[in-house]
């Protein structure tokens, strides 16, 4: 075992932030917010470097690492801010070629689709099967979104679409995953900003950041980030372990969201399919609640300039708001969680091996 | 990042799982809380048990008598012999899992030789003499002086809240031995043993009712000054080192038995009756178990994490501080849901349950936590070091 990242997790992760800092600076990621949330030309540069086709085997033109190496980047792009439908690209990658593609679950009634004006197609999840939607079939009427970086429409009824395959769990696993892995750089970016103002902002004569209020909410959310990071990780090594690299064999097993035609199968799966259920379920709860405390903190320590459009700690907030209404509410990740130890309790201590 | 165990990682576990089945059921109840002579027997005897079949100091140099292997290994440990049931560390905390390690790296190869073999053994047990009356948090003020004499060091001054103190051979003792110099700069690492003349003990009653800790007295006692580890005044960097060990590793074992507490939890939900179903049937209980349990599993995995820094560096990193600072959080969550679904019967103690090392039952735990956030710096004080080492904001002086 040895569960710090390796020299190439290293350089990949340095790489992929060294893109952000060039290509996607806070400026134009804010200017992406005029045209939809994706310019062609920047996201044909993240998909030219293997964002998208990280987890497509080498022999199939892909760049050929695991799940986990998938997280750090995600976890990259969600510090950086970076808009568009990036969960729904990647997992289409295998199905779709060079497009901007969105993925969400079938909703029984009206649907919000994300990024309405830039997706090529979208990829819809179903107890049947996963489908593809041709973005011409879509029928969007204007929505706003609270997030300026996550527009939505809606659509009164999505299309039922081709069908590319019959119903994966595995792809609803690896979307919680990919979101989670957003989220975790959300809360890294948001304590980043926090941690800056409270060193420069100064009040009573001294850095804000030397008031242990300031402080201790710094280090909260630090601490916050570091455990759900921690999680993140483990989840992506258990998909890495169970999956092995590259898009597999779905491992089957079960997965259910509310409010979406995705039911609780009722099969537990193997040993090593509850070790990943419970890790990608655990990764999303604590993911998701670092981003949006940690996105409410960034506005505080900031005072009154945390309330305006300028300063970007909304813009963390509103991407945490926008990504965790997705794949199963925390309440139905929770529940998972739970009736796995409540059949096996001592399941915890059963490592994969 | 590989989470899998190597194949002589799992030889190991399978190796250690068969020895632990066999012995296990040999050892007999374990002692009242409040029989310190039977405790000590027992957490030694234990000690030895593990020397014997060549478990003890997993990742402790082998030169010693320990096993000489690595951190994940130890790891391993901890995680088999909690799950099985097998006796906790109990007093020899301080020695196995802070002044051993302490000791591999800062002291003298005599000093090694005479301690650490003896502490594998179980023929040494150890406590913590840093905290004082007037020096807790702001533990560089401390006071107890040391005047050299010679050969020794005349040692004055109190100690407060030594775990384990009545009991202890040892001490990792740290004294002011420059009065004149910036209080960081004047502090002294010392092995001290506690059967000196000059030395008073005198436990302290708990909340819980026992006497884990103690007072501990010194008036002119004599220290040889070979058995200062590290040199004259540069105490508070060795004090660092057993931090580092203290909040960084030692809490391990600890974590795997609250996670075989939340597993009881399971239980005693299924087991208490709420609105004509069981407790387990209402939501927001389930799910807060679901909560704490995902909490718990990223516990585990940034402990995964510190001890592959450990394994790299050898010594684990600044992340202890999260962790326990984040740990004793949800630990007093999860005696808080405890004591909802308990209701009135939240009020009883189960029998022998004074351990303050591990919380025995719910009730007994929901004392024990309050402890978590105190011991071993405070989370007040974790933050701190959070804040200023890790993010760099600035100092509060
Ligand atoms: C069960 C238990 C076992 C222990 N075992 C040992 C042992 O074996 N050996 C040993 O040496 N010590 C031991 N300790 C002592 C422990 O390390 C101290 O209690 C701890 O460091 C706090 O010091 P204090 O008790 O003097 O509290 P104080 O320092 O007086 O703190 C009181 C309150 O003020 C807060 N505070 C203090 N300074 C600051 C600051 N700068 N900023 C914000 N808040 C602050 C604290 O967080 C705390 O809430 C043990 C304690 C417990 C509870």
């Amino acid at each position: 075992m040895d569960f710090e990242l390796s020299e190439d997790q290293v350089a990949l992760c340095d790489g992929i932030r060294d893109l952000c800092q060039g290509r996607f600076d806070i400026d134009t990621v804010r200017g992406l917010a005029d045209c939809g949330g994706v310019d062609r030309q920047l996201w044909s540069e993240l998909a030219d470097t293997g964002v998208f086709s990280l987890v497509v085997p080498e022999d199939e033109g892909g760049v050929g690492l695991g799940w986990a190496e998938a997280g750090l980047v995600f976890e990259q792009l969600g510090r950086a801010l970076v808009p568009g439908p990036l969960v729904g690209t990647l997992l289409a990658a295998e199905v779709i070629d060079d497009a901007v593609v969105g993925f969400m679950e079938r909703p029984y009634g009206p649907a919000l689709v994300e990024y309405p004006e830039v997706i090529d197609a979208l990829l819809v999840l179903d107890r049947n099967g996963v489908w593809r939607v041709d973005a011409s079939e879509l029928s969007v009427e204007a929505a706003q979104s609270v997030d300026p970086l996550t527009p939505v429409g809606r659509v009164d009824l999505l299309p039922q679409g081709e069908q590319l395959m019959d119903f994966c769990y595995g792809w609803a696993n690896r979307a919680v995953f990919l979101n989670s892995a957003l989220q975790v750089g959300l809360a890294t970016g948001a304590r980043e900003l926090a941690v800056a103002y409270a060193q420069e902002r100064q009040q009573f004569g001294k850095p804000i950041g030397q008031f242990q209020a300031i402080k201790h909410k710094c280090a909260d959310m630090y601490s916050r980030e570091e455990v759900a990071r921690a999680a993140l990780y483990y989840a992506g090594c258990v998909m890495d372990v169970t999956h092995g690299p590259g898009l597999p064999a779905d491992p089957g097993g079960y997965l259910y969201f509310e409010g979406c035609t995705i039911e609780l199968g009722d099969t537990l799966g193997d040993r090593e399919h509850q070790e990943l259920v419970r890790a990608v379920s655990g990764a999303r709860i604590l993911a998701a609640e670092a981003a949006d405390h940690n996105g409410k903190d960034c506005v505080q320590v900031h005072g009154g300039m945390g309330f305006t459009w300028e300063i970007d700690a909304h813009l963390y907030l509103k991407r945490a708001w926008a990504l965790t209404p997705q794949f199963g509410s925390l309440d139905r990740h929770a529940d998972r969680i739970a009736n796995l130890v409540g059949a096996d309790p001592l399941g915890h201590a059963a490592p994969l091996g | 990042m590989d989470i899998r165990f190597s194949a002589e990682e799992i030889a190991f576990r399978d190796e250690l799982r068969g020895w632990l089945k066999e012995v296990l059921p040999t050892l007999g109840d374990p002692p009242d809380s409040d029989d310190w002579t039977a405790r000590r027997k027992w957490d030694t005897g234990w000690q030895r048990m593990l020397y014997d079949a060549g478990y003890a100091g997993i990742n402790w140099p082998s030169e010693f008598g320990a096993r000489g292997s690595t951190p994940t290994e130890h790891l391993i440990f901890l995680e088999e012999t909690t799950r099985m049931g097998a006796p906790y560390v109990g007093m020899n905390f301080v020695g196995q899992l802070h002044a051993g390690p302490t000791l591999i790296l800062e002291a003298t190869p005599e000093q090694r030789a005479r301690h650490l073999p003896a502490m594998l053994k179980g023929e040494e047990v150890w406590c913590q003499g840093f905290s004082e009356p007037n020096a807790g948090s702001d533990l560089a003020s401390l006071s107890t002086r040391a005047i050299r004499d010679g050969d020794h060091y005349v040692v004055t001054g109190q100690k407060i809240w030594t775990s384990f103190g009545h009991v202890a051979d040892y001490c990792e003792l740290l004294v002011r031995t420059d009065q004149e110099a910036p209080k960081h700069r004047g502090i002294t690492w010392l092995i001290c043993p506690m059967d000196l003349p000059g030395i008073e003990v005198r436990p302290i009653t708990t909340v819980a009712g026992s006497s884990e800790f103690c007072e501990v007295f010194f008036d002119e006692v004599r220290i040889p000054v070979e058995n200062r580890v590290g040199d004259e005044n540069d105490g508070w960097r060795v004090a660092m080192v057993t931090f580092s060990f203290e909040r960084g590793t030692a809490f391990i074992s600890e974590l795997l038995g609250t996670m075989n507490q939340l597993a009881e939890m399971v239980d005693i939900a299924r087991n208490t009756s709420r609105n004509g179903s069981s407790a387990w049937d209402d939501d927001e209980i389930r799910r807060e178990i679901g909560r704490l349990q995902a909490e718990y599993d990223a516990l585990w995995a940034l402990t995964k994490r510190v001890v592959s820094q450990a394994q790299r560096t050898g010594m684990p990193g600044p992340g202890g501080s999260v962790f326990k600072l984040y740990y004793a959080d949800v630990k007093k969550r999860m005696a808080d849901l405890a004591h909802r679904m308990l209701e009135r019967e939240a009020l009883v103690l189960a029998e022998g349950s004074g351990d303050e090392q591990t919380g025995g039952d719910m009730v007994a735990s929901r004392l024990y936590v309050l402890s978590l956030s105190i011991a071993a710096g405070t989370s007040e004080i974790q933050r701190n070091i959070i804040g200023e080492r890790i993010l760099g904001l600035p100092k509060e002086r």
